[in-house]
């Protein structure tokens, strides 16, 4: 009971990390047409400005987590509004548009982990934050990993009710159905597009601030990021938000339950069901 | 008249594949050690995205599979290094990696677009790290030594598989698989339709650009005498391919090679003279190219001799 309760525990963790992450990269493929391989550079960006504001200043993450992501959010949107709005606009296809976007994505990959390489070293770091003991139904945890997923579930429904519910969420969802309907129906779409990147960024940018209160940071952490991103994203179903946020939890779950059985074998196991669902069904928990 | 111009057209194009060629074969006679090495290493990206493109190019099918058949064939020369030649182990890196070509295709022959760049993404990632618990589990190792072999001989082979990749491409292109490539870029349906056994020319070409990976793979293991598998299954050897094909241009045979050739080079350059800074230099380089000249080298040149690049309006 109390092993099961553990890898539940373990698994919610994960999983309300993974979902933050795919949320954030499901938003920036789905609406704003960039695969962005650097998304998991921005989530080592909010995790070593984390690290940096609490070591250096003495800041609670809690605080720089509400710093870090707007910041991102700016950094986000003018990317997309200068570089990558330019290459949409001159590409002659959407195709072309697309693989254009994520060669400068991998272009941005390499500067942004340059930049963190020269900034805070090769090491990898790690943050004392909230981790006395909490004892509850006979096992302790400690309360950062009871705190984290709180934060990445409202974070997730937060963001989710934006998109669904919101004026803008409304003009960004027309975008993704029909870019030329929405422009005429007077959607500013190069600003909506940067708005869906930057809040992309937002989203690595909490993720960021929430692993680094978690685990381990180091600035080569962003690809693996990046790479479960991809898998989350696809479980869900490309371009489905709220398939993004359900993909991250069972995701974590059945991450943590491998795990529980073999620690090595949890990455192994992700890619196989990866793989496994784009042979049997590519579109995903929550595809059409 | 116009039978000798063509004609004389055509030894021109014969002379500008072989005088570069023949350059690179007596490269070791006249110039450094340190050249031959680089040029090497060139050399690899250029296979690599030689025989990317010959799968990739006509199709449109972005395959992020590459570092799979480079890690296969590495694995291969470490695991056969000791018992067998050279010339077998290289072979044999390059048939492996065709026969995992072949399954990882016959698998992915629904999946189009997106779902197959990350199928074959997924493909490499598992592969590195089912050998990596592999490895730290069953063989209690982390990495494995290779017996190395001396630079000259690595390049002569880097050179032969580079001539082999460069010829298999160009024939692949003039022949009916080519045309039958070409047909299903450009709609898959109709091409079926049409009577192309799209699913048998997909695997063919697949395994056709796997085999050349897979020996220069092979081959590097021994240049690099040490592999473990964040070495040989880089994720960086599934992308560059990618990079580079795009940044030389797609669609003539000579796009890859020019964007492999430039890029490896400024790689090179900027790991020696600027070991911190490279990768920010390179990114910086690679988003300006792709402001600026978003059609690679291919729509360059085609501007220059005066023609609109395929496809403008």
């Amino acid at each position: 009971m109390v092993t099961l309760l553990n890898i539940v525990v373990d698994g919610l963790l994960t999983g309300s990390i993974y979902s933050v992450i795919a949320m954030g990269f499901c938003l920036q493929y789905g609406v704003a047409r960039v695969l962005n391989v650097s998304h998991g550079e921005f989530i080592m960006l909010g995790a070593f400005a984390t690290w940096s504001l609490h070591t250096i200043f003495g800041i609670n993450p809690l605080v720089s987590l509400v710093i870090c992501g707007p910041v991102l959010l700016i950094i986000g949107f003018f990317l997309h509004r200068t570089m990558f709005t330019r290459i949409r606009v001159s590409a002659e296809s959407p195709s072309e548009a697309e693989g254009n976007s994520l060669l400068a994505s991998f272009g941005l990959l390499f500067i942004i982990q340059n930049l963190a390489l020269l900034i805070w070293g090769p090491f990898v770091r790690g943050l004392e934050f909230l981790s006395f003991p909490v004892h509850f139904a006979g096992t302790t945890f400690g309360a950062n990993r009871l705190l984290t997923p709180a934060f990445a579930v409202v974070i997730s429904l937060a963001f989710y009710f934006f998109v669904a519910r919101t004026r803008i969420g409304k003009a960004i969802r027309s975008s993704a159905q029909d870019t030329m309907a929405a422009r005429l129906m007077g959607v500013n779409i190069n600003s909506m597009l940067a708005i869906c990147f930057g809040l992309g960024a937002l989203m690595a940018g909490f993720a960021g601030s929430l692993v680094s209160i978690t685990y381990t940071i180091s600035p080569t952490m962003g690809l693996e990021y990046t790479a479960i991103a991809f898998i989350v994203v696809v479980l869900g179903g490309l371009g489905s938000i709220s398939g993004s946020f359900i993909g991250g939890f069972v995701l974590g779950l059945i991450g943590s339950i491998v795990t529980y059985f073999e620690p090595g074998l949890g990455l192994i196991a992700y890619y196989i069901i990866f793989m496994l669902l784009l042979m049997v069904k590519p579109t995903g928990i929550m595809g059409k | 008249m116009n039978i000798a111009m063509f004609k004389s057209k055509k030894s021109l194009l014969i002379g500008l594949v072989f005088l570069p060629l023949i350059l690179l074969a007596t490269l070791p006679l006249y110039s450094s050690d340190y050249s031959v090495v680089m040029i090497t290493s060139i050399l690899v990206y250029v296979i690599l995205t030689l025989s990317w493109s010959i799968f990739s190019g006509p199709t449109g099918y972005i395959s992020l599979a590459s570092a799979a058949f480079f890690g296969v064939g590495m694995y291969t020369a470490a695991i056969l290094g000791e018992v067998l030649p050279l010339v077998v182990i290289v072979i044999a890196g390059g048939i492996i990696s065709l026969m995992l070509a072949i399954l990882a295709g016959a698998l992915t022959l629904r999946l189009k677009g997106m779902y197959f760049i990350m199928f074959t993404f997924g493909l490499s990632q598992l592969i590195k790290h089912v050998v990596l618990w592999w490895e730290a589990h069953v063989c209690g190792t982390i990495g494995r030594f290779v017996i190395s072999k001396d630079f000259l001989t690595v390049y002569w082979f880097i050179l032969v598989i580079f001539a082999a990749g460069l010829l298999t491409a160009y024939l692949v292109s003039r022949s009916r698989l080519g045309l039958a490539l070409r047909s299903i870029g450009a709609n898959e349906e109709a091409a079926a339709h049409t009577g192309v056994n799209v699913t048998l020319m997909k695997v063919t070409t697949f395994a056709i650009s796997a085999f050349f990976m897979g020996a220069a793979g092979a081959i590097m293991a021994t240049r690099w005498t040490y592999i473990d598998p964040s070495i040989a299954f880089d994720p960086l050897i599934s992308f560059m391919p990618v990079l580079m094909a795009i940044f030389g241009g797609l669609g003539q045979l000579y796009g890859p090679i020019i964007g492999a050739g430039i890029l490896g080079y400024l790689e090179e350059i900027l790991i020696t003279r600027f070991p911190y800074y490279y990768m920010l230099l390179f990114g910086i380089i690679l988003i300006v190219v792709i402001l600026y000249l978003p059609k690679g080298f291919v729509g360059l040149i085609q501007k220059w001799r005066g023609r609109k690049p395929a496809g403008a309006t």
